[in-house]
């Protein structure tokens, strides 16, 4: 009895192994909002037929996915914090960044709009309003490129939100969209790139209120991880498909993703 | 608020739907989990057993550690999985991180201490009342762990369900190790926590339901082997 539940579990442990991925297939380590809206889910089977190589990705934040990238754990690192990937580029963990496309951040809020922010163009103005109403706001707190994107812009208002942090400031140290979930259900003010807003199911009453300002622009950008520092990455293949999202065909594939007749990523690869 | 009723709805469509996607999700959380359930059990039931009869030093001390284990978060199990599968780790020339191979060892880390403990009650119950017969017939220390097991089967069930009830139901551990990789290593749970984070409540408490529905199915599964079992030993 015992012998044939070892090997029952051992044909298990094996026949769950063989699932490991082949020789062609890469991981992508990206950000959530890409996959979060359905980008990759529309990409990806487009890529696969074309190449035969099979895209594995693993969304988180941006900052877990340059550290997990920095582990090796990853072929393809696709994110949207310029200076965090020049950075990781510099290091020689990838062998070289490209532009890839671009949406922008908006910020929603309740439709009460406590903080009376609703049209703004200035998101500086905005947010030091939202501050001195001390109106909630919730913040990724999560090093993701959001919250990069968010401290940055603090950083021009001269408010340090950190120093109210637990009262109108709420870091609630996860993904957008647990951060949107929170922040709706708290009534607080959430910075979110549009790609995420505009998939998301759970708005309830809430609308963006602070659009449009040249400062709110978000770069995304790919980057091959780099062999000399990680021999296990497939390069041939995570060459293909970083080539193949900026060329012509991978550009125009980004550009026809739509979700409720609106576009949410701009393919602006050099050309 | 979405009410319970519309994921009640959901979960029946979905699954009435033949989704071939679901199955897939269902299908692996139960090969992760039981596998996971199947290796803990054959490393924690031997080590419930031996400290269960066991009498030597610093055994106060393997109880306490024993029982604090079971409260092992999932995510500090998942990190240090991930720190030693990961490509810069110990064992990343095993490739396995990203693999339901890595979610069934974090699992598995997870509730074998949970199966040793509880087992290790059960057993030490047991043997606190046979004790003497054992002596009277001169067993090895072997012989009185294979008749304390075999004794305690149908309560041993139960240690097991235990084991699978978390592992099961845990997060924490397999989207770390696992990375929530569609078609390859998503499951239940981790399905949920992303239909969560898009803003899909009903479709995440479908899910939720779904997952009650599997873990009440293992168990009543369980539950009439046990019932069969006893049944027949009584005619």
């Amino acid at each position: 009895m015992l012998k044939r539940t070892i090997g029952a579990s051992a044909l298990a442990l094996t026949m769950a192994g063989g699932a490991v991925a082949q020789d062609q297939s890469i991981i992508v380590q990206s950000t959530t909002s890409t996959a979060n809206s359905g980008l990759y889910d529309y990409l990806l089977p487009i890529f696969e037929e074309d190449s035969g190589i099979q895209v594995n990705v693993v969304a988180v934040g941006t900052g877990q996915a340059i550290k997990n990238a920095e582990n090796c754990d990853g072929d393809v690192l696709l994110v949207h914090a310029k200076p965090s990937e020049e950075k990781f580029v510099e290091a020689g963990f990838g062998t070289s960044r490209t532009d890839l496309m671009y949406n922008d951040f908006v910020i929603v809020g309740p439709a009460g709009d406590p903080a009376d922010v609703g049209g703004m163009e200035d998101v500086q103005g905005a947010m030091a309003k939202i501050a001195e109403a001390g109106a909630l706001f919730a913040s990724r707190g999560d090093d993701s490129g959001t919250h990069k994107k968010e401290m940055a812009l603090w950083g021009d208002t001269g408010v340090d939100p950190t120093a109210a942090s637990g009262d109108w400031y709420r870091e609630t140290g996860s993904g957008m969209g647990a951060t949107l979930n929170a922040g709706i259900g708290m009534g607080a003010y959430v910075m979110t790139d549009r790609a995420t807003w505009i998939s998301f199911d759970n708005k309830q009453d809430y609308a963006i209120q602070v659009q449009g300002d040249e400062d709110m622009f978000n770069q995304y950008g790919v980057i091959p991880v780099n062999p000399e520092k990680c021999p296990s990455v497939n390069l041939e293949a995570a060459q293909a498909f970083a080539d193949w999202l900026v060329s012509d065909d991978g550009q125009a594939a980004i550009g026809a993703y739509k979700v409720a007749d609106q576009q949410l990523f701009f393919p602006n690869a050099p050309e | 608020m979405q009410s319970l009723g519309d994921a009640l709805g959901l979960a029946l469509s979905l699954v009435l739907s033949g989704d071939p996607d679901l199955f897939e999700i269902v299908a692996l959380s139960l090969q992760v989990s039981l596998t996971a359930t199947a290796v803990a059990c054959l490393i924690g039931l031997p080590v419930g057993a031996l400290v269960a009869i066991g009498r030597f030093r610093g055994r106060g001390a393997v109880l306490i550690v024993m029982n604090a284990l079971m409260g092992l978060p999932p995510v500090v199990v998942g990190l240090l999985v991930y720190l030693h599968l990961s490509r810069s780790g110990p064992l990343g020339f095993l490739g396995l991180l990203y693999t339901p191979t890595a979610m069934i060892i974090a699992q598995t880390i997870l509730i074998a201490p949970i199966v040793a403990a509880l087992s290790r009650q059960v057993l030490e119950d047991l043997h606190a009342e046979y004790a003497e017969q054992f002596r009277s017939l001169c067993l090895t220390r072997l012989q009185t762990v294979q008749a304390l097991l075999w004794d305690a089967r149908y309560s041993l069930l139960t240690v097991g369900l235990a084991g699978f009830g978390r592992a099961v139901a845990e997060v924490g551990a397999v989207i770390i190790v696992g990375g929530n990789i569609d078609h390859l290593t998503r499951v239940m749970t981790t399905a949920i926590a992303l239909e969560t984070s898009k803003g899909d409540l009903a479709l995440a408490l479908a899910l939720g339901v779904i997952l009650l529905v599997i873990a009440l199915g293992v168990n009543a599964a369980v539950q009439s082997v046990r019932m069969t079992a006893t049944r027949q030993a009584y005619v």
